[in-house]
């Protein structure tokens, strides 16, 4: 589901806006930077924030 | 050059639970670019309802009954453990504090991310309800030789 949002919210944006997506680690984590990128999205960063959640960054 | 990769489900339980599957799995595959068809038959037809809440739609008193009966999203109850629908109460509850989608928010990423829905015409003559009484994002009314031609090429799935 958060790789359902993430690409919702990307469909929103306009080529060059970026997308900070909060996300848990696990599945979450695996899929959301993977699915990006096959999708053709740019994946700037990916970095842990503290506990259990991450933050992927997303250029379009 | 990969075809496109398809999906279809023939939504056929009205069920909570199951309706969660059918959304789930939809929206995880049109999220991943897959084209995703969803044909609602017989208790499926619930999930597309404009009209949430229960009401006494329809011609005679039998297709009231089913109206009443089929009170739309809000009231679908779970295939097991509805205990006079505590069930989806709980499952709700559950989902919602484990940051799990709620069916709600998934029909709408359903709709969001375009996966085309279809309304089975059998079911609708036999239960009394009209194009108008479904939400707008229902593409078309179908039969079962259309629904194949369009499913063809990809996996079709029965929920």
């Amino acid at each position: 589901m958060t790789f359902v949002k993430t690409k919702i919210e990307l469909s929103k944006l306009l080529p060059g806006d970026i997308l900070e997506v909060l996300l848990a680690e696990g599945e979450p984590l695996d899929n959301v930077p993977r699915n990006a990128k096959e999708q053709g999205y740019n994946v700037l960063s990916v970095e842990h924030v503290e506990g259990t959640t991450h933050k992927v960054v997303i250029k379009k | 050059m990969t075809e496109q990769k398809k999906l279809s489900i023939i939504a056929f339980s009205g069920d909570f639970d199951k309706l969660t599957a059918v959304f789930t799995l939809g929206t995880g595959a049109a999220a991943v670019g897959y084209e995703v068809n969803i044909f609602f038959t017989f208790w499926g037809l619930d999930a597309i309802k404009q009209k949430q809440g229960r009401s006494f739609t329809g011609g005679n008193w039998l297709t009231k009954l089913f109206g009443f009966m089929m009170g739309g999203l809000k009231v679908t109850p779970t295939s097991r453990f509805n205990f006079l629908g505590a069930g989806p109460k709980i499952f709700r509850y559950l989902m919602r504090k484990n940051n799990v989608a709620t069916l709600e928010e998934l029909v709408e990423a359903a709709k969001a991310l375009g996966i085309n829905l279809y309304a089975c015409e059998m079911a609708m003559h036999v239960l009394g309800l009209k194009k108008e009484d479904f939400i707008p994002e229902v593409k078309d009314v179908l039969g079962v030789a259309s629904f194949l031609n369009l499913s063809e090429g990809g996996q079709t799935l029965f929920i």
